[in-house]
């Protein structure tokens, strides 16, 4: 259901999109990667410092248009990130993003719920050379 | 019902026939407002697709046994019975197919494959649905022709002007949107049409948000290919219809090969049976074609004249409640001058968003960019929430809608 679950949950999400955290830009980030979900018209680019070892996060900071779920998402994601491994990002899936949400996402809105995070996970992947796309979109990968 | 055609619809009698109307949701009692998606289906449909399976089930035209005989019947009639209700000539004018996107598909590939090369010209308008949208822009590019748009003005019209000037001795085929599905325009498909044929080009207008609402005659419009969609005027899904004049039917090669289709076989070569089953390869939808007959009864029963006139009388006052608010923004025409329809963008809520508060309250519109991905484009906005109506909603309804809309707004305010 989405922003239709229990109160508490609905609220958080409301407040992170209403409110969003990190938003704007980190001038010297490691890396910035940019994604869309063409369909629904939501957007997200951010930006990601990572430690000298470049094996931990430091900061992210994002900006992007589209639905609560999609923005929220990535606001929640964007203080999650903060002092999380690369190696843990890249470890991250649906569910995990389901779980910080804490609400149910139907499966019209999954790809909404999931777009901060592939745009983080690709970004990292296309700087260590591991993955070569100019933009994540989601409709890549239905699941 | 024999009421005359200036009664009002008695909606309290309708939704008697369609009872999913009453199901709740955490108790909220279902608003269905997606009906330019698909509409629902009364018990007399549902009963007919019933009581084929019950009674008929067949395969149609190879069996001389009796129910194959009375299913191919009642197929056959079907088609008669469309035709009728469209203003065609008769059954060979009537082709069945999966949907209007079929329909569509039908002509591109039998006729356009065939006809178009470089320097060829198809207009469309900025408004269309993909179904023809996507279609023209792959067959142009399979065939070097080109593809170009008839201009939609501010307002939600399409510019006429514009039209005149696109439309030229270049234009092998003109294909219209009768109603918008996302603006609820009206197009006037009479005049265009002859702006095609004065061009010596073809014309095909897309039915599928007109048929249901109003009464059509394809041969009034002077259409040369006509198509829609039998899930959104009270039929199931799996059945539309091309309407296409005889005479083109019949130049046409086949699009799809198989059995059916065919009149004589041998190892080497293959002849066609007549129309309209030279365009019906396989096993046709028999029971969806015949329920869409019994569609085309309960809607003339009604009166399309007050199945049109009852929609327009919703959409008008969706369009001037939906008005009384600043942060909703209204696409397309004023409320008086459209179809069943009204898609709007509340300031600050994505329309997903908004659908899925509207539909804790049961209210069940459609989000999204509606098949029409480019005109969303051009008009800014990434997607629209779209209330459309028909013959079961009330203006009651539409006042559910603006409440759970207030909620929306209080939710993101």
């Amino acid at each position: 259901m989405g922003i239709g679950g229990s109160d508490m949950y609905r609220q958080q999400i409301l407040d992170h999109y209403k409110n969003p955290r990190n938003y704007g830009e980190i001038e010297e980030a490691t890396f910035t990667h940019v994604g869309e979900n063409p369909m629904c018209g939501d957007t997200i680019e951010m930006d990601v410092v990572l430690d000298d070892d470049e094996e931990a996060i430091e900061r992210v900071a994002f900006r992007g248009d589209g639905c609560a779920i999609s923005q929220a998402s990535a606001s929640m994601l964007s203080e999650q990130l903060a002092g999380m491994s690369v190696a843990d990002l890249e470890e991250m899936d649906r569910d995990d993003v389901v779980d910080m949400l804490g609400v149910d996402i139907s499966p019209m809105r999954i790809k909404c719920a999931v777009l901060a995070e592939k745009v983080a996970q690709d970004g990292a992947e296309i700087y260590f050379g591991e993955k070569d796309v100019d933009r994540t979109t989601t409709e890549d990968d239905e699941e | 019902m024999g009421l005359s055609e200036s009664e009002p619809l008695d909606t309290s009698a309708i939704r008697d026939d369609f009872p999913i109307l009453e199901r709740e949701f955490r108790g909220e009692q279902l608003v269905y407002l997606d009906n330019a998606a698909t509409s629902q289906t009364p018990d007399q449909v549902v009963d007919n697709i019933a009581h084929y399976y019950r009674n008929t089930n067949a395969n149609v035209h190879r069996g001389l046994h009796h129910l194959s005989q009375e299913a191919s019947i009642a197929y056959e009639e079907a088609h008669d019975r469309v035709a009728e209700f469209i203003g065609a000539e008769g059954r060979e004018e009537v082709v069945f197919t999966k949907n209007t996107t079929e329909s569509m598909n039908t002509v591109a590939y039998a006729w356009g494959l065939a006809e178009l090369g470089p320097g060829d010209e198809i207009v469309l308008t900025e408004m269309e649905h993909h179904a023809a949208l996507v279609t023209w822009q792959q067959i142009a590019k399979k065939t070097g022709a080109e593809v170009k748009y008839i201009r939609v003005d501010d307002e939600g019209y399409l510019d006429m002007d514009h039209a005149r000037e696109l439309i030229t001795d270049d234009t092998e085929m003109v294909s219209v949107v009768h109603v918008s599905n996302t603006l609820g325009t009206i197009n006037p498909v009479t005049e265009i049409g002859e702006i095609a044929h004065d061009n010596d080009a073809l014309y095909f207008v897309d039915g599928a948000q007109s048929v249901p609402h109003m009464p059509v005659d394809v041969q009034d419009i002077d259409a040369d290919f006509f198509a829609f969609s039998g899930h959104k005027m009270c039929g199931p899904t799996g059945i539309g219809v091309l309407y296409g004049k005889e005479h083109l039917l019949e130049e046409m090669q086949p699009y799809l090969y198989g059995g059916m289709m065919i009149e004589k076989v041998t190892y080497e070569e293959s002849t066609w049976h007549e129309l309209p089953w030279k365009f019906e390869a396989g096993t046709p939808p028999i029971s969806e074609g015949i329920a869409l007959a019994e569609a085309c009864d309960y809607l003339d029963d009604i009166g399309m004249e007050r199945v049109r006139r009852h929609g327009e009388e919703l959409a008008e006052y969706a369009y001037d409640r939906l008005s009384e608010f600043e942060d909703i923004n209204i696409l397309g025409p004023g409320g008086d001058d459209r179809s069943a329809l009204v898609s709007f963008n509340l300031d600050g809520v994505h329309a997903h968003d908004a659908s899925e508060i509207l539909n804790e309250y049961a209210v069940a519109v459609r989000a999204g960019d509606h098949c029409t991905q480019p005109l969303h484009d051009k008009l800014g906005v990434s997607s629209s929430t779209r209330a459309s109506f028909y013959i079961y909603n009330t203006k009651a309804e539409v006042d559910k809608l603006i409440d759970a809309l207030d909620e929306a707004r209080q939710l993101f305010a």
